[in-house]
Parts: C-alpha cells; sequence; structure tokens
C-alpha cells in the first residue's frame, strides 16, 4: 500500500483507544503498556553505526514479516517521512517525540485498529506498545504479554539472569515495562486540588506526566500515571501498583466534579456551554485554547450538562485539531495563523450541525 | 537541547510538581541537575530521569580509574555512561555490575529480576558479544582500508550468526 494512501486513511478517522468505549472512559482516556526490548546481538543504539541501524532495521522488519499473527501490520520507514507526517504520528500516539526527532534507520509497525505498534530503533532496539480505550490493563497486558511472545520466537532478546531484559537506559532494566494510564482530570484542576493529589502519588512509587510522555506539558488537563521502577517486581506487580491508584484519582475526580455541581451547577453549566459557544464561534483558534475548551466541553458532556454533541467526537476533536492532523485534514501545508483559521474552521463544521455530528458516530 | 542554566547539552529532564505556579519542566546538564537536586533534596524528583540525576549526585563522583573502565565490547567509558545516563550494549551490564548495582539499587529498590523471561533457550551471552565486538573491528578495519581483514571478519560474522540462529 502507498504510504500516502495509508496516511490519509488513517487522518480520517480514529484509533480504537480513542473510541471512548472502555470501562471508566468518563475520567480514563487510554491504557497503554509499553515493553523495552534490545536484539542480544548488537549495541544500544547510541553506540550503533548506520550500518548498525540498518541491520537492526532490516533484521527487525524481516522478523516479524514471519510472524503470521501479524500479517496485517503495516510498517512505516521513519525516516522517510515528511516532518508533518512525523509530528502526525507522535500526535496520534504511535510513535514517541524521540523516534520522530531523531536520525537514521528507524521506523515503525502499526495495526490496522491501532491497537498496537512495535518502535524499530528508538532509545531501544524495540519498544513494543499496547493501547485500550477506558481503564483496561489486563486486557492490554494480555495482549503485549502475547505480541512480546511471538516476536520473541524469532528474536534472541539481549537478557540477563540477574537483571532480566537489558536497556539502553538503567531505569528500564528488569522488566521494560512501562504502564501508563491517560486520565481527563479537569474538575481537580479547578478545585486546585491536583498538585495535592500527585504530591500523594510520588510516595507510592507512581509517576505522572502530561499528554506527550516526559518532558511535555500538562494540556488540556490530560495526565498520564505511570510505574516508576521496572525492577525487583513482576509485570503484573507493577501493574497493580498503578491499577491501585487509578480508582482512587477517578473517585477524587468524581467528587471535585461533584463538589462543582452541588456548588453551583449554574456557573457549571454556564462555564461549559460557553467553552463549546466560543468552539462553534472563534474564527481563529490556538491549539492551546482548543484544548483549554474541549476540555471543559468533555466535562460537561460527561455530566450530563451538554447533551448534544458525543464524548467520542469530543476525543476526535482533541487530536484531530493538532497542528500535523488538521493539515493532513486539509491535505496542505499551513503555518501558524493559517492553521488557527483552519482549526476553527474545523471545530464549527464538527460541532455546529447536529447531521454532522449523527453521521460522525460512525 | 542544550541546559537551560549554560550551554552544555541537557542530559537530566526533571519534572517538578511541586513548583509555585504548578508542575514545570527542568532540563538540565548533569552539573547544574547536580547543583538543582541538592537544593531540592526536600522535595523528591518524581521524574524518571530524575530518579536516575538523584542516583547520581548520591553515588558522587567515582574515582578516575573507574571513570576510565571501559566495555571491551563496545568501548564505552563509565565516564561517557555517567554523562548520557545510557549504556552502550548489553555486556556492559556484565562489565560494569560493580558500578551499576547500587545504582540499580537506588533507583528501583532491588537489583534482581523478577517476572518475565524469553522462552527460547538463551544463545549464550559471550558469542552475542562476540558479535558486537567483531562489527566493530570489522568497521574499523574498513575505515584503515584493511579489506582483508574485514572480510575475514566478515566470515566469522556469518558463522556466528548462523550458529546463533539455528
Amino acid at each position: 500500500m502507498q504510504r500516502d494512501q495509508t496516511f490519509d486513511e488513517l487522518a480520517g478517522r480514529c484509533g480504537e483507544w480513542l473510541k471512548g468505549t472502555g470501562p471508566e472512559s468518563d475520567i480514563v482516556i487510554s491504557s497503554r503498556i509499553r515493553l523495552a526490548r534490545n536484539l542480544a546481538d548488537f549495541p544500544f543504539i547510541r553506540r550503533c553505526s548506520d550500518e548498525d541501524r540498518l541491520s537492526i532495521e532490516r533484521t527487525i522488519r524481516a522478523r516479524l514479516d514471519k510472524i503470521p499473527e501479524l500479517n496485517e501490520v503495516r510498517y512505516i520507514d521513519v525516516e522517510e517521512l515528511s516532518e508533518v507526517d512525523r509530528q502526525f504520528l507522535v500526535e496520534r500516539q504511535l510513535i514517541s517525540r524521540e523516534l520522530a526527532d531523531s536520525d537514521g534507520a528507524r521506523g515503525v509497525a502499526i495495526d490496522p485498529a491501532e491497537q498496537f505498534s512495535v518502535m524499530v530503533n528508538e532509545e531501544d532496539h524495540l519498544r513494543i506498545q499496547v493501547m485500550h480505550s477506558g481503564l483496561d490493563l489486563e486486557n492490554a497486558w494480555q495482549q503485549i504479554n502475547r505480541l512480546d511472545d511471538l516476536i520473541e520466537s524469532t528474536i534472541t532478546y539481549a537478557y540477563h539472569p540477574k537483571y532480566g531484559y537489558l536497556t539502553a537506559c538503567p531505569t528500564n532494566v528488569g522488566t521494560g515495562l512501562r504502564v501508563s494510564v491517560m486520565m481527563h482530570l479537569p474538575a481537580l484542576v479547578i478545585t486546585r486540588q491536583i498538585d495535592k493529589v500527585f504530591r500523594s502519588l510520588q510516595k507510592i512509587s507512581v509517576t505522572v506526566r502530561g499528554l506527550y510522555g516526559e518532558g511535555s506539558q500538562y494540556t488540556g488537563d490530560f495526565y498520564q500515571v505511570s510505574n516508576q521502577i521496572t525492577l525487583g517486581k513482576t509485570e503484573v506487580e507493577l501493574m497493580q501498583q498503578v491499577s491501585e491508584v487509578v480508582p482512587l484519582l477517578i473517585d477524587y475526580e468524581r467528587r471535585a466534579r461533584q463538589f462543582l455541581v452541588e456548588q453551583s451547577e449554574k456557573d457549571l453549566h454556564d462555564d461549559v456551554s460557553r467553552a463549546l459557544g466560543i468552539l462553534c464561534t472563534a474564527k481563529k483558534i490556538s491549539s492551546e485554547e482548543t484544548m483549554h475548551y474541549l476540555s471543559k466541553v468533555r466535562m460537561g458532556v460527561n455530566l450530563g450538562l451538554i447533551d448534544e454533541v458525543a464524548v467520542n467526537i469530543i476525543n476526535k476533536l482533541f487530536i484531530h485539531t493538532q497542528p500535523a492532523h488538521l493539515q493532513k485534514l486539509r491535505g496542505k501545508l499551513l503555518g501558524s495563523s493559517d492553521r488557527n483559521i483552519e482549526r476553527a474552521n474545523y471545530l464549527h463544521q464538527h460541532l455546529s450541525d447536529p447531521g454532522k455530528r449523527e453521521s460522525d458516530l460512525n | 537541547m542544550k541546559c537551560q542554566y549554560c550551554e552544555k547539552p541537557a542530559t537530566f529532564h526533571i519534572t517538578e510538581l511541586i513548583g509555585p505556579d504548578g508542575p514545570q519542566v527542568m532540563h538540565l546538564c548533569e552539573e547544574h541537575a547536580r547543583t538543582f537536586l541538592a537544593k531540592e533534596s526536600t522535595s523528591p524528583s518524581a521524574s524518571i530521569a530524575g530518579a536516575l540525576a538523584k542516583q547520581l549526585k548520591l553515588t558522587g563522583k567515582p574515582s578516575a580509574e573507574t571513570e576510565q573502565k571501559e566495555c571491551p565490547v563496545c568501548g564505552i567509558s563509565f565516564f561517557e555512561f555517567r554523562n548520557t545516563g545510557r549504556l552502550g550494549c548489553p555486556y556492559d551490564y556484565t562489565h560494569f555490575d560493580t558500578e551499576l548495582e547500587p545504582l540499580l539499587v537506588n533507583i528501583h529498590d532491588a537489583a534482581e529480576h523478577k517476572g518475565k523471561h524469553p522462552r527460547r533457550a538463551p544463545v549464550s551471552a559471550d558469542s552475542q558479544a562476540t558479535l558486537i565486538q567483531l562489527r566493530r573491528e570489522m568497521e574499523e578495519a574498513i575505515e584503515r582500508e584493511d579489506y582483508e581483514r574485514a572480510s575475514e571478519i566478515r566470515d566469522r560474522i556469518r558463522e556466528l550468526e548462523e550458529t546463533g540462529n539455528r
């Protein structure tokens, strides 16, 4: 399949994880698990020559091709892509910013439902990722464990009897497992409790990061909750650490929402409705402002204060109004100022026309 | 990316959750990361890179001998590892075992893997390390235009790769 077709097709729809169907999906956007793996007979990426990187990429591609269960998977050569296409994959959470921005032979294998991807030559030779909608860690783990077994049946991983799966950075060694639950916590932000809540999390070995991973800003009131350590506990134990914390956060967020409703439902209703009004009628709007108002609207929909928009449309708009998505959907490169105008048009088109909203549900 | 306080590359990206203006991300070189963490020692850093930076601070500067110790397989020195926070090859975990173990204990509060392990019968770690070493030697031979040596090494690599794939 042609690369451009692949991308246009991807741009028009959204991944499984964005459908807003999983458990607790009013607050939990997605459950993601990734495993870091390396080939035993090559140096880690930073120490690789160009030839090494090429050999690693070729070896992994050839081995993935041999696995019958993965024959629907598409491999994308990230080195060949334009900047906007790379950015597009980052916005979709299919690759990391690090993979997009680095140099040399590298790529990503993506399954058609976008439930899993395998990054090649990121910080480690392989980064296997599975993403499910809502709070669904157990199924995500089963899927990734199976994928890992399939890949391991064709590749010899770097493994040490004492230290486990070996990784370029010692913070990932052992299981190589990172569990990330992405949560939408607007009421904790409004009630200024978010810092207090996260401070308490540090005591229990869980770390919190923004929408696009470590070092990213907390935009749109999205927060990722992850395990901090990877060595000395089993994968299931590490997952439990995170899944014990998530229900507490859900509970805090629900209570904060309830508090806002009880304190003044009229004010809250006014606030979320105005946010929808701005998104529907603005003539130019930045990505940051869009995230800010979409976050309010999303909470309004979940609290039943806004009933004319479905939550999966809001979920999709968070991603589709990002710079690279907007340019792919409009089919042309746009400068920042033109993007703000196109973004406003796009929002108007998808939020103001009830007929359109219905058809978007498919 | 440069350190936000000087011209050196930023190798530590620390997320500070308890700032006066909410969460803040710091991009620092090793030196400034040390200074920052020494000052903030009462507030545990929440990010994963922060855990590593904190550990490097705790262990202090190792002896010159340790700093210069080099992996015979990939050639990385312990000094280079400390500067970048990234190891060079799987064999480093064996070669720098003594230096890494206390670091791992501080990051993970453990030094032994529990959990999943590969199902395949493990290929000997030695032959895997030899492959990494031979590829490096081959590239060096090509660089000094010693093609005869390079082709000898290539044959040896193929031989080993075939044994590994069996």
